[in-house]
């Protein structure tokens, strides 16, 4: 028994690798569940086909080859788009970098509403009067509209699009983070660390932080969905990620027209963001109901979704 | 217990006698959320401002584009009065919507009331409606599916609700209109375009498809929301207290476990059209429906400043009064709040 006590002297404070078990041991119940399970298949068939996609296309993705919104055939399987190019081509090219914007701008949205909302919670006073106050205002503009402002002055670049992206999560992620970390900061070990005078961001970071990981990976895998149609909506306005280059949402808009003529540009796209976000949301809720339990679960993620206060305590 | 018949019913209810005044407390906190409401509203014009005035790539170059020459930019920057300061140049804007000077849209030079106006008209009328339509749909499949928890219904409901939450509109949107309006059927219009002076309400058919896609969009929430609150309220304690002391089950239901339901509800349906204000962008774009989502679209692709900043305003400024709105009638559905 003596080098466990040693490890925990010296090494890594312990409430992290327990706290990381009780991630791996909530995740793991999630994906028991037949909704986790389902999700996380759904999740990740379509991470695959983004990620695996460019390596296994038969054709570049921006190739000229065949007539306007030609039908399937045997050199085309899907088909081609408006401009003629091979659609399961463009199709197996366009999900990796709507992925990565999208996890880019979620971690953070993930961080900086993390730090914002634990500063707040933990030192109370001004300081959460001017964050709670930011907050307010930042909450006032739709996702989509406060990424479209910062577009329209400084145009669709994808950097801007990772940051407006995160800072559009950053104020709703600030509010549920603080609400769980009010009541972690009134617990006795936080306390305890306290008395010991170990200095405050060092409470927030080693204690405080790693107690809040369950509405952590709520909250990650609901900005993940976010990120995910707000990225493609925006691609699909035309104010996203950038031609030629394909990505799901913009092809589904330019081949709208085409739609009679050969749907599959329109539809292969449409149906794997929906899978995505479909596959992504039931994982969060699986994760959701057995790290909260199935109607705290449920009033929680409806109530999110919409951007409501969170009226249930997620800690 | 000397009255049980009188005191079974009023378990619930607090004498008034034991509150001082709550209207006072009311009015009070009405007051604050109100005078919060203002300030959030004038830091929302700051930010707005700043956002599309005083970023790097400021207005006049994001007008004129990459190869504007220096003397144009300057010219333009002048006249939209950008070599002023920024304080300046915000009061001047800020005065303005007070004195109803919106300032001239730059694609066109017509004044921003009146490109905004009927387009506000239209955006509020697909928004109303979608949001009416859904409110309906999700609180009764909420309601119903809480009534009857764990039975079939319930399941069936709750797992294809689930299915359909967090799609993105434009998914929903392309889908109805590749089975309604192309590929499979042909019953509907796949676009919602309006002949300029035509009002929506005249046109029901072209808004079928929009509304539609606002209604799968948001029902699932709503539904989820309510089926949570109605259930949370009828394992309350009180509600608990007054089936054991043998009231009726729809007595129960409808005087003891609903009117605790109300409140979150309420709050619920401010929220969905908080959530539609924001729908409408994309929606709108799909559809071709000449509103302020579409415009805001339109006006970023040309860049032109003064609609964009009056339509995101407009956009939060409903957001900030609509959450008043929900809070103050939540506050008055909530007895318990008021007597605390």
């Amino acid at each position: 028994m003596s080098s466990p006590a040693v490890a925990t002297r010296t090494g890594d404070a312990p409430i992290y690798s327990v706290r990381r078990r009780e991630s791996l041991h909530i995740l793991r119940g999630a994906l028991k569940t037949f909704r986790g399970a389902t999700g996380a298949l759904l999740t990740l068939g379509v991470v695959g086909v983004a990620a695996l996609g460019p390596l296994l296309a038969p054709h570049g993705g921006t190739d000229l080859l065949g007539a306007p919104f030609q039908k399937p055939g045997s050199d085309l399987p899907l088909g081609a788009d408006e401009l003629g190019r091979d659609v399961l081509s463009r199709v197996l090219y366009g999900g990796w970098e709507l992925l990565l914007v999208a996890a880019a701008g979620t971690a953070l949205g993930i961080v900086v509403g993390t730090a914002a909302g634990v500063v707040a919670a933990y030192v109370r006073g001004s300081a959460d009067a001017l964050i709670m106050r930011t907050v307010d205002v930042l909450l006032a503009f739709p996702q989509l509209v406060f990424v479209l402002l910062l577009v329209s002055v400084i145009g669709p670049k994808t950097w801007l699009l990772v940051v407006g992206v995160g800072l559009s999560h950053a104020p709703q992620v600030a509010r549920v983070l603080r609400s769980a970390a009010l009541d972690v900061s009134e617990r006795d070990y936080v306390k305890a660390v306290e008395i010991l005078g170990v200095p405050p961001g060092r409470v927030m970071r080693r204690e405080v932080v790693p107690s809040l990981i369950t509405p952590l990976m709520v909250e990650t895998g609901l900005r993940m969905t976010y990120s995910i149609i707000i990225i493609a909506g925006l691609s699909f306005v035309g104010f996203g990620l950038q031609p030629p280059s394909p990505n799901w949402g913009l092809m589904i808009n330019e081949n709208r027209i085409g739609l009679t003529q050969n749907s599959w540009p329109v539809l292969a796209p449409a149906l794997l963001v929906a899978l995505l976000t479909v596959g992504l949301n039931m994982l969060t809720d699986a994760i959701a109901r057995v790290a909260l339990g199935v109607d705290r679960a449920e009033r929680a993620i409806a109530a999110e979704a919409l951007g409501a206060e969170p009226t249930v305590d997620v800690a | 217990m000397a009255t049980p018949e009188v005191a079974r019913d009023d378990l619930v209810r607090l004498p008034a006698s034991r509150t001082r005044s709550p209207w006072r407390e009311i009015r009070a906190l009405v007051a604050r959320r109100v005078a919060l409401g203002v300030v959030t509203l004038f830091l929302v014009t700051v930010v707005v401002f700043a956002a599309t005035q005083v970023l790097p790539g400021n207005a006049a170059y994001a007008v004129l584009g990459h190869s504007a020459t220096p003397q144009a930019i300057s010219a333009l920057e002048k006249e939209m009065g950008l070599d002023r300061s920024a304080v300046s140049q915000y009061w001047s804007w800020f005065s303005g919507l007070f004195q109803g000077d919106l300032g001239k849209s730059l694609a066109n030079g017509e004044p921003v009331g009146s490109l905004i106006g009927p387009r506000l008209e239209n955006s509020a009328f697909l928004v109303a409606v979608s949001g009416a339509i859904g409110t309906a749909i999700g609180v009764l499949l909420g309601l119903w599916a809480a009534l009857r928890r764990d039975k079939p219904i319930d399941h069936v409901l709750s797992v294809t609700l689930l299915a359909l939450t967090s799609l993105p509109e434009f998914v929903v949107g392309i889908v109805l209109v590749l089975v309604f309006a192309s590929v499979l059927f042909h019953v509907l219009p796949a676009v919602a375009v309006l002949s300029p002076g035509q009002a929506p309400w005249d046109a029901p058919k072209l808004l079928i498809l929009p509304t539609a896609t606002l209604v799968i969009v948001t029902v699932p929430y709503l539904f989820r929301m309510v089926r949570a609150a109605t259930i949370e309220a009828l394992e309350s304690e009180y509600v608990e207290m007054a089936r054991l002391n043998g009231l009726s089950p729809l007595r129960v239901l409808v005087r003891h476990a609903l009117p605790n339901a109300i409140a979150p509800t309420i709050q619920v349906i401010g929220l969905n059209f908080l959530y539609l204000a924001g729908g409408i962008v994309v929606v709108e774009f799909v559809f071709n429906y000449p509103g302020i989502g579409q415009g805001l679209v339109n006006a970023v692709s040309d860049r032109d400043i003064p609609i964009i900043q009056f339509t995101v305003l407009v956009l939060a400024a409903f957001y900030v009064f609509m959450n008043i709105v929900t809070d103050v009638i939540a506050l008055l559905a909530t007895p318990r709040r008021l007597f605390r």
